[in-house]
């Protein structure tokens, strides 16, 4: 699958059209709990927002289009019935339309990015985004892949963990800095492409109650995985969740030469 | 919204409201989610609003709550912050940058506030009350002058019908506005006006004519008008995060063109300001008292005693549970009082009565209860049940006494 934008100037051309991802996640202040039978966690009656990462994403949209680099920005999320309120709050932040693929309850514990990236791959098929932004793992389940497989299925460019986007010297592509463990990376990518955000690429905005009203009249599609054609049987089988081991007392050492001493002690340091 | 600044924010106090306010527990009352939801009964798109509310709330307010309290900070800032997002004048007409919401909307928000700062709610919910004042009875020139100022916030209100010599008896008002041309004089004071000498415009209910409720008119008075002083700022028990003063008028001169409807028409424009007011500090009581109650209810689950957590005793369970009865009546309350006000019910004046009495003092047996369930710890003004207490407890006062809530209806 080739798509390939006019190579115009990107300021002069009507703008990119972008496509973000959101997931409908456990919320991040939540104590999550493992199920007594430990096979995953209770979500039942637990708070859930939208995934920060992907609340980042969406703003990074929203201030593309402010700049009138970006034309339409269109969010989409996978997952239950709910998710169609992570949409309505990307909504309200000032994307102009979304797309629900439901996932049946069935089926939603046992989705993996594997299966997200291809139910996205397909829509951009139909949908020819510009720009496919998503945030860079998710906090439920920290996978860090839907990004990297959807560039890869889509035989797209992929600039993951961006700290800014902009467009290049030339104007023709994106240049983004990544943050990488040895710091900070710059590239030029050809669109379309896959970026998957970082924290410090905004700060995302609150919408506003006229945000708020304005987003309800916005189209919200509605899609299943058998229109899109793709099969979400899973791959993998979680065996059981429990609790990360508690954590044992440390100790506390009066001098530098004490903790160089104990280190060696323990193997650590020769 | 903005949930990574908040995994960042430092704040002691915010960690403590943020974790309690989204997170579930087990056993109990502690682990159904449907009588503590916040949201219980709303449709999809009030929750939304709510939920803008809420997240604004943990990461602009319950942070600084007890900063506020502690140095007597009236927080303007967090005021703009909040009228940007709409909440300046949220049952305003959209013409002048009103939201065009609901009184449902309304509690919702405030409620919401309510639950990372009573004081700075109730404030910003008497600024609500004199933007709607302006929106609802204005000419267009007032409206058109008044409301571009007043929805963002860049100019702030009170409220002036309390004076020394009358609080529940409001229509024995004495401040005088005689007529001298085209201007009314000012004599007389105000007692107790929230935001005081912070704010810039104020509704004063002052007597155009003859004794009694029918000689009231209301006329808007800006700061620095010659004539206008103010008191000293009141030491209070709680909403220390607001200024309380007297207002005070020595021969004021006022353009008539200031008045807000026609002459005699004040008092009950001033009711009928407080209709909603009392739905608005009725909600303020649910912030404070939703917060103490999950407060507790986390402490109950951290606190050991004789080696059990406070949570399995079936003592404390009970009292939990007979909290949560009388948050949740209240909230329902409330939020149907707010709604006979939307559906233009005539009854709904009795209504808002019912539900600020109810709301006020129920709310503030629940934060009391709150405190005891801290023990020790509770008095302490490190944590943050006593504040709501404080901060709570005026609301049985003011908007009209919880005695004069019980004539209402009776009326």
């Amino acid at each position: 699958y080739i798509h390939i934008i006019n190579k115009a100037d990107m300021a002069a051309s009507k703008g990119l059209k972008i496509l973000v991802g959101c997931k409908r996640v456990i919320d991040y202040a939540v104590k999550v709990r493992v199920k007594p039978d430990r096979s995953g966690v209770v979500t039942e009656g637990v708070k859930h927002s939208m995934n920060p990462f992907d609340e980042i994403a969406v703003e990074e949209a929203v201030r593309m289009k402010e700049k009138k680099l970006a034309g339409e920005a269109v969010a989409i999320s996978v997952g239950p019935p709910q998710s169609q309120e992570t949409l309505r709050t990307a909504l309200a932040m000032g994307i102009d339309r979304a797309i629900h693929v439901e996932i049946p309850l069935a089926q939603l514990e046992k989705l993996q990015p594997i299966h997200v990236s291809k139910l996205l791959a397909k829509v951009c098929e139909s949908e020819k985004p510009d720009l496919v932004i998503l945030g860079k793992q998710a906090i439920d389940d920290d996978c860090n892949q839907t990004g990297q497989m959807l560039a890869a299925l889509l035989d797209w460019p992929q600039a993951t963990f961006a700290s800014k986007i902009e467009p290049s010297q030339d104007s023709k592509q994106l240049r983004v800095t990544r943050e990488v463990d040895g710091g900070l990376e710059t590239i030029d990518v050809s669109v379309p492409a896959v970026v998957t955000s970082d924290l410090r690429l905004n700060e995302p905005r609150y919408a506003t109650l006229p945000n708020i009203m304005k987003a309800k009249k916005k189209p919200l599609a509605k899609m299943s995985p058998d229109q899109l054609g793709v099969d979400l049987q899973p791959r993998q089988e979680v065996i059981s969740v429990e609790d990360p081991p508690v954590r044992k007392a440390g100790a506390k050492v009066e001098s530098v030469e004490d903790l160089v001493g104990k280190l060696r002690e323990k193997g650590l340091v020769k | 919204m903005q949930a990574l600044r908040r995994v960042f924010a430092l704040n002691q106090n915010a960690s403590w409201t943020r974790t309690v306010l989204a997170t579930q527990q087990k056993s109990c009352l502690l682990s159904s989610s449907s009588i503590l939801d916040i949201g219980i009964g709303l449709s999809a798109e009030k929750r939304q609003i709510q939920e803008l509310a809420l997240t604004f709330t943990q990461n602009e307010v319950a942070p600084h709550m007890q900063k506020w309290d502690a140095e007597h900070i009236f927080p303007v800032e967090m005021f703009t912050k909040t009228a940007a997002l709409g909440f300046g004048a949220i049952y305003c007409k959209e013409e002048h940058g009103g939201s065009g919401l609901s009184r449902l909307d309304a509690s919702l928000i405030f409620e919401a506030i309510a639950t990372g700062c009573v004081t700075s709610s109730a404030y910003l919910s008497i600024h609500n009350m004199c933007a709607w004042m302006i929106d609802s009875t204005g000419t267009e020139e007032q409206r058109a002058k008044w409301l571009p100022q007043l929805a963002p916030m860049s100019r702030l209100a009170s409220y002036c019908l309390t004076e020394p010599g009358s609080g529940s008896d409001a229509a024995a008002l004495k401040t005088t506005a005689k007529s001298d041309g085209n201007y009314y004089v000012l004599n007389g004071s105000k007692a107790f006006i929230s935001g005081a000498g912070a704010t810039d415009l104020y509704l004063v209910m002052c007597r155009t004519g003859a004794d009694g409720p029918k000689g009231i008119s209301c006329v808007m008075v800006e700061k620095d008008t010659p004539g206008l002083s103010f008191g000293k700022i009141e030491r209070k028990l709680g909403w220390n995060a607001q200024p309380t003063r007297e207002v005070v008028f020595e021969n004021c001169r006022v353009p008539k063109s200031n008045r807000l409807g026609p002459e005699g028409s004040g008092f009950g424009l001033a009711m009928r300001g407080l209709n909603g007011g009392r739905v608005n500090i009725a909600s303020c009581s649910l912030g404070a008292a939703h917060a103490s109650l999950l407060a507790a209810r986390e402490y109950m689950t951290v606190r050991k005693q004789f080696g059990k957590q406070l949570a399995e005793f079936q003592a404390l369970q009970f009292q939990l549970a007979e909290m949560a009865a009388q948050l949740v009546s209240s909230r329902l309350l409330v939020r149907q009082a707010a709604q006979s006000l939307d559906s233009g019910d005539p009854g709904a004046p009795a209504v808002c009565a019912l539900a600020k009495l109810h709301a006020t003092e129920q709310c503030f047996d629940v934060c009391n209860r709150a405190l005891q369930l801290f023990g020790g710890y509770g008095y302490l003004l490190d944590f943050p049940v006593q504040q709501y207490l404080r901060d709570s407890r005026v609301n049985c006062i003011l908007e009209g006494t919880n005695q004069v809530m019980r004539m209402l209806p009776c009326s």
